[in-house]
């Protein structure tokens, strides 16, 4: 249990897939403008994460990696240089069912995010995570508590981000600085302070 | 002063509209308003209680660290000279602590002043005061031994990175001195952190072994191991919560001193210039986060979870911090519940990192950079509690 608790920590703040990885910078940027749509997005990234991250683990320890078809007859193949085509086509199939859910229940928040949604598919955080798992040997359950944890990381990376441009809108940055310039600036900014927790596990 | 007043007056031909050096209009207006209140009025109507503006405010920050700027010159001569084996009546301790300190202000001064009045001219903003708050709150949160290239590398990073890129004074996300700090904490931590640069000793002369530890109290906290209490390390070496609370002990120049604090909070809490709101927030939450561990300490855990929490209050940079650093009105939130949580987490995530990173002996500094960066976000939330309590317009 503790050490569910310590992924859940790391992956949260001292290995915080934004802020430490620099992974999915592209929407964090982007969509970061506006506070409604960076928590629309980052709840879905969130839920999408904590989807694909098992699904991949199991797709990965029952298909790809080297003597998992042991179970199909065919002990000796290894599928494992599969894994990034694999991952991004389960990833993708899983942000379609997220898209259409949303699309139902939540139609201000699809059209909010518009093209945002369909872009988590390409999202590298997403496909970080997966990858992340496959190379320190989570197990299953790890790997639940890793993928909610990175996105969660996430999304406190993008709410914080959007508040702090929010904040912005009375500074006066330079123009070559204005829009990406200074937003990236304010991530490192962002992502020095979060080396507070660097070295820390519980 | 007539003739001051005609000076500037007579000079004041060059600097306006179609003047020969209109552009350096912002450092003639900065040394004009030094001398006298700026004529202009506010275009649009004000809403305000009170004539406090910004020189005032800035002005009044100042007041408040002179103390701390005072006996930080002492208390590094003091240890200086005692180091060296020089003697140490008032006279020589003074002089010693002004040849290590005065050079650190100056270069702060110096290279701040130069990128902001470049900036000021080139981006047409005024100089602002907020500047010589920052350029004296840098040298006293360093350690007395600090490089003068390194100081000047981090107030230029602090000044650029930290204030002027979003425009100046009153628009900047984060504390400009404490990031200045971080920088020079980050790439530089053999000059920063460790035993040895707290006590700056004269050149050549002999070192009197073992006349002071150089150790700072957080370090010995956090080696202290085995089953006696930290207390009594720290008392082993020094450290009792009496000299803890009055100062006189080797760290960052001008940090060391409770008691100066307390009257500097004091001080700026009664004329209205920090948020006492922040400041007992922040002391709740050290004294909270401390008796939360006390009581989840176990035989097994790490002695410094049973240290008494008033250590936590008195060690270290985090009085000096919460008085001055986190109480900036502009990166700290402005809604006054905000401003109790914003507090409060400084205190409890400063205790956080001294007793479970093992990797920073001191948190103040990346606690309340990190509260700052969280500082819109509670603001925003704040906001939206506010508004959900509101009865609609119908």
């Amino acid at each position: 249990m503790e050490h569910l608790f310590n992924i859940l920590f790391v992956s949260i703040f001292p290995g915080n897939i934004l802020l430490s990885y620099f992974l999915g910078m592209c929407s964090f940027v982007a969509v970061s403008r506006n506070m409604s749509t960076a928590t629309g997005l980052g709840i879905a990234v969130v839920f999408v994460m904590t989807i694909t991250n098992p699904v991949n683990w199991l797709v990965y320890h029952y298909l790809l990696a080297p003597g998992a078809l042991a179970w199909a007859g065919l002990p000796h193949v290894d599928l494992s240089f599969l894994k990034f085509l694999t991952f991004i086509a389960v990833i993708a199939a899983m942000v379609q069912s997220v898209e259409m859910i949303i699309d139902t229940f939540s139609p201000a928040l699809y059209t909010a995010l518009g093209v945002f949604l369909p872009l988590i598919a390409v999202n590298c955080a997403i496909l970080g995570a997966a990858l992340f798992m496959v190379e320190r040997d989570y197990t299953l359950m790890e790997s639940v508590v890793y993928g909610f944890g990175s996105g969660v990381g996430w999304m406190l990376a993008i709410v914080t981000m959007s508040a702090l441009r929010f904040k912005m809108r009375y500074s006066d940055v330079p123009k070559g600085l204005q829009g990406f310039g200074i937003t990236m600036i304010v991530s490192g900014l962002l992502a020095m302070t979060f080396m507070l927790f660097s070295g820390m596990a519980v | 002063m007539k003739w001051l007043k005609d000076l500037f007056d007579s000079q004041k031909k060059h600097f306006e509209k179609g003047g020969k050096f209109e552009r350096f209009y912002p450092l003639y207006e900065a040394n004009r308003t030094l001398f006298f209140i700026p004529g202009h009025t506010a275009p649009s109507r004000p809403h305000v209680r009170d004539g406090l503006d910004l020189k005032r405010l800035m002005s009044f920050v100042i007041i408040a660290l002179l103390p701390h700027f005072f006996f930080g010159v002492y208390n590094a001569g003091y240890f200086a000279n005692l180091n060296s084996g020089l003697p140490l009546d008032l006279v020589s301790v003074m002089q010693r602590g002004f040849v290590i300190v005065l050079p650190l202000v100056i270069v702060s001064y110096g290279v701040g002043l130069f990128w902001e009045g470049l900036f000021s001219v080139i981006r047409k903003h005024a100089i602002s005061e907020g500047f010589l708050v920052t350029g004296l709150l840098y040298p006293l949160i360093l350690p007395p031994t600090l490089p003068l290239w390194q100081a000047a590398v981090g107030i230029t990073f602090g000044v650029i990175i930290g204030k002027e890129v979003f425009g100046g004074t009153g628009k900047n996300l984060v504390n400009p001195a404490l990031t200045a700090r971080a920088f020079v904490f980050f790439a530089y931590p053999v000059t920063m952190s460790g035993d040895s640069v707290w006590i700056a000793s004269k050149a050549g002369a002999t070192h009197v072994a073992d006349a002071v530890s150089g150790a700072t109290a957080l370090a010995v906290s956090a080696a202290a191991a085995g089953p006696a209490p930290v207390e009594q390390s720290l008392a082993k070496a020094g450290f009792t919560l009496k000299t803890l609370f009055w100062g006189m002990y080797p760290g960052c120049i001008g940090e060391t001193s409770t008691f100066l604090c307390i009257i500097g909070a004091l001080f700026l809490c009664l004329t209205g210039i920090a948020s006492y709101r922040i400041i007992v927030g922040g002391i709740i939450g050290v004294l909270a986060m401390g008796l939360f561990l006390n009581f989840i300490a176990q035989p097994s855990s790490s002695p410094y979870m049973s240290l008494n929490p008033l250590y936590h209050l008195v060690m270290g940079g985090v009085a000096f911090g919460i008085t001055y650093m986190a109480t900036d009105p502009v990166t700290g939130p402005g809604m006054n519940r905000s401003k109790w949580i914003y507090g409060f987490f400084i205190g409890v995530l400063t205790v956080i990192i001294r007793i479970f990173n093992p990797a920073y002996p001191e948190g103040a500094m990346l606690a309340i950079l990190f509260m700052n960066m969280f500082a819109p976000l509670f603001d925003y939330i704040e906001i939206k509690v506010k508004l959900k309590k509101r009865i609609p317009n119908v």
